[in-house]
């Protein structure tokens, strides 16, 4: 490591770490300790992956053939909206910043905690709040708006609207505050010798997700109380008939939604730029790069939500030039993913867990990047604007991007975090079943969607049943994968070995300090003289 | 970690109140103080946002509905709203003050500025309740609920929408205000304030500014522009 206090051996498994410093539950409910809080994260959302995954197979089930093959098409509606809300409000969003981001981020840094750890509890708390209001819709009617609540429907379907968007609007209280929280740390809670250009480029990605989260969910607050109020008290900003104009709600809804879009993929990104260096033994190619593309992308994200809409009537000059504006973001995209392939480049690359993902997370977010141009591209979206082919792409991007990353980091600091190692044989086989079954569910989906097939559609022409199938199939291979995970990952707490503080090589602040670490994070601040990345032998 | 060594900028004795400390994550009270006042900047900065999106709903709405907006705001009381934007900015000055004999561990001046600073609060929601009683009882209300007679234009309903949804959301950033400075209010009176901590009341002085700046955008777009 490039630390100047790492003459002192560290030591591989201290007596006392975070985990066990302190028993019982309230001491868990009611801690500040940002590890303990993102193991808390890391348990909640990876329950609503859960349940956001029941409803998929039970949705892919039901597609198996046309009409009614488990449930009817209420209950469908109902499925497919709170598996979208669940898996992108519970899961996707906070998921990388709250679980992996809090346990990491502070300890990358060299700091003791986040800079307002009582406002990091908060979040949490906030967070269950919302989870619960959203999923209270589960048992008093259900929702079936999609989880976009487009008005007029929303304003007038029988639904638990209400519920689920006040659950929505604390979940971004939630999100705001753990931005907030992150911004705070990254400029304050440096440790000496952490300049902006020695962060891990994980931290870059936060701090620009941060960014966005700060700048975009209070308007999707603002969104989701007027919604609120239209249902509630008709007010007429959204109800035509009422003088108000639905596509507005388009409008906010996707000012919030698309930048959220990049909350979701920036600290995905972040994580492969870790696992790629680390597991390659590579100074990152481009480190410059890699860190402004983050902030680059955060920017421009803001500046494209139109692409949702070209077929909702806005006018043709805002299409053009929102479509122009969405191919900008396929440039920042572009680097990072060629700066990935030349970190690889002459690496010696081991094929370990975290690695074998982060090489999924290239192939499959670069097939869900370029097919994202065919969307943005104004003449072809008029043709797969809402089929198969769009479900396919940011399933790409969402899954075979961020989930892809997320559980790829959860392998990587998985012995930071527990201090036990997990079995790399049931690792790669998860890993394989999860890229076999994704590319057979969702690849197929792009076949659909230009065959014409569109997307929420409870029934569907004979013709496509034979892909529907294909694609069903896919996703339980999809889900075996996920069992084989969950196994291994359990399995490694009991009876897993128990892991070195740096087991992989690594060189940033996380794996100079014992594995699970202390509460304190370091026995003593640890002062840095070089960057994270640096793996060239004289610093070994 | 030692507190007493934390004032660079002067040499004699640190005049921390005996309540405060530095967090354990902290290595000094100024960068703990930097930190606090980052984070009210940032969040004020999502407070803009929330409130942008419904300004943009003001110019889109008038932009489509000119006449109806002409009209309607015909109907807002410019007095009443003209004495309340006067409190409001009054309540700011007083507010202002409050932070610099904070900062200057006056504790007696900062209670009675503190308290002036609610009583305007309080004045502001009696006038607006007033306000908003006034229009209840003529029917200018948002949406469906509109019943007002004589009107010659179109959707008078979505002015009222806006107008109850932009000062309604207001209000409410008004009552949580006045909850803080209560808090801080108390706290003063404890004593728990000095020229070395008063981070608090700084926050919640920034907080309340950025309510009144608000406001002095509301009162102008909703009342005065025809």
């Amino acid at each position: 490591m490039a630390q100047a206090v790492a003459d002192s051996p560290i030591p591989e498994q201290s007596g006392t770490n975070y985990i066990n410093a302190q028993k019982g539950i309230l001491s868990w409910l009611l801690t500040v300790d940002h590890k303990r809080i993102g193991l808390m994260y890391l348990a909640s959302t990876i329950i609503a992956f859960a349940l956001g995954g029941f409803f998929a197979l039970m949705l892919r089930l039901e597609l198996l053939t046309p009409k009614r093959t488990i449930m009817d098409a209420a209950t469908y509606n109902q499925a497919f909206t709170l598996h979208g809300a669940v898996m992108v409000f519970l899961f996707i969003i906070p998921a990388v910043p709250g679980a992996i981001g809090n346990f990491v981020l502070p300890i990358m840094l060299g700091a003791k905690d986040v800079a307002f750890p009582k406002l990091n509890l908060l979040s949490l708390y906030l967070y269950w709040t919302g989870a619960l209001f959203t999923l209270s819709s589960l048992v008093t009617g259900g929702l079936d708006t999609g989880w976009t609540f487009y008005v007029p429907y929303s304003a007038t379907t029988g639904g638990a609207v209400v519920k689920v968007t006040l659950g929505v609007f604390i979940l971004g209280f939630s999100s705001i505050l753990t931005g907030l929280n992150f911004i705070v740390t990254v400029h304050k809670l440096r440790a000496p010798g952490v300049s902006w250009f020695r962060l891990p480029l994980l931290v870059w990605a936060l701090y620009a997700t941060s960014v966005v989260q700060i700048l975009a969910t209070p308007v999707l607050g603002i969104t989701l109380v007027l919604l609120m109020m239209e249902r509630v008290l008709h007010i007429g900003i959204f109800d035509p008939a009422l003088g108000g104009d639905p596509v507005l709600f388009q409008h906010f809804f996707w000012f919030y939604s698309h930048p959220a879009v990049y909350i979701m993929i920036l600290p995905g990104m972040g994580i492969i730029s870790e696992i790629i260096s680390v597991h390659a033994k590579r100074r990152i190619f481009g480190y410059k790069a890699i860190a402004f593309s983050s902030m680059a992308i955060a920017l421009i994200g803001f500046l494209v939500w139109g692409h949702h809409m070209f077929v909702a009537g806005q006018s043709h000059m805002a299409a053009t030039i929102f479509s122009f504006l969405t191919f900008l973001v396929a440039i920042p995209s572009g680097v990072k993913v060629f700066n990935w392939l030349l970190t690889l480049w002459r690496g010696s690359i081991k094929y370990t867990t975290p690695m074998l993902f982060a090489l999924s997370f290239m192939f499959l977010f670069t097939i869900g990047g370029l097919t994202g141009l065919f969307c943005g591209m104004l003449s072809v979206d008029m043709h797969i604007h809402d089929t198969y082919f769009v479900v396919a792409h940011f399933h790409y991007v969402m899954m075979g991007g961020t989930v892809i990353a997320f559980v790829g980091g959860l392998h990587h600091w998985w012995p930071k975090m527990t201090g036990k190692m997990y079995g790399e044989k049931l690792g790669a086989l998860s890993c394989a079943l999860v890229f076999i079954g994704f590319n057979a569910t969702f690849f197929t989906q792009f076949i659909l969607g230009s065959r014409g097939m569109p997307r929420r559609y409870y029934n569907y022409l004979d013709q496509f049943q034979p892909l529907h199938q294909f694609s069903t199939v896919g996703s339980w291979v999809i889900g075996l994968g996920f069992i084989v995970m969950a196994y291994n990952l359990l399995a490694s707490l009991t009876s897993g070995a128990r892991a070195p503080a740096n087991p992989w090589g690594g060189k940033s602040l996380e794996w100079q300090t014992a594995s699970p670490p202390i509460t304190e994070n370091f026995e003593v601040t640890p002062k840095v003289t070089h960057g994270p990345y640096d793996f060239s032998p004289e610093h070994q | 970690m030692s507190t007493a060594e934390t004032t660079a900028e002067s040499g004699k004795e640190t005049e921390l109140s005996p309540q405060f400390h530095v967090a354990h994550h902290f290595d000094s009270a100024d960068t703990q103080f930097d930190a606090g006042r980052m984070g009210i900047w940032l969040f004020l900065v999502t407070e803009v946002l929330l409130f942008g999106g419904l300004f943009c709903a003001f110019a889109i709405f008038r932009s489509w509905y000119f006449d109806s907006f002409v009209e309607a705001h015909h109907h807002l009381d410019k007095v009443m709203g003209g004495i309340n934007t006067v409190v409001l900015i009054s309540s700011s000055l007083t507010m202002a003050l409050a932070v610099r004999s904070a900062q200057q561990s006056k504790k007696e001046l900062t209670a009675i500025l503190l308290a002036i600073t609610l009583a305007c609060a309080f004045a502001f929601l009696c006038i607006k309740y007033v306000e908003y009683s006034h229009k209840f009882h003529e029917g200018l209300l948002p949406g469906k609920y509109f019943s007002a007679e004589g009107f010659h234009t179109k959707h008078p309903g979505v002015f009222f929408a806006i107008y109850f949804m932009m000062t309604g959301i207001h209000g409410v950033h008004v009552v949580i205000g006045m909850c803080l400075i209560t808090w801080i209010l108390r706290r003063t009176m404890r004593g728990e304030f000095s020229s070395r901590y008063y981070a608090p009341v700084e926050g919640v002085g920034l907080y309340w500014h950025l309510v009144d700046l608000i406001w002095i955008y509301l009162f102008p777009l909703l009342y005065l522009v025809g």
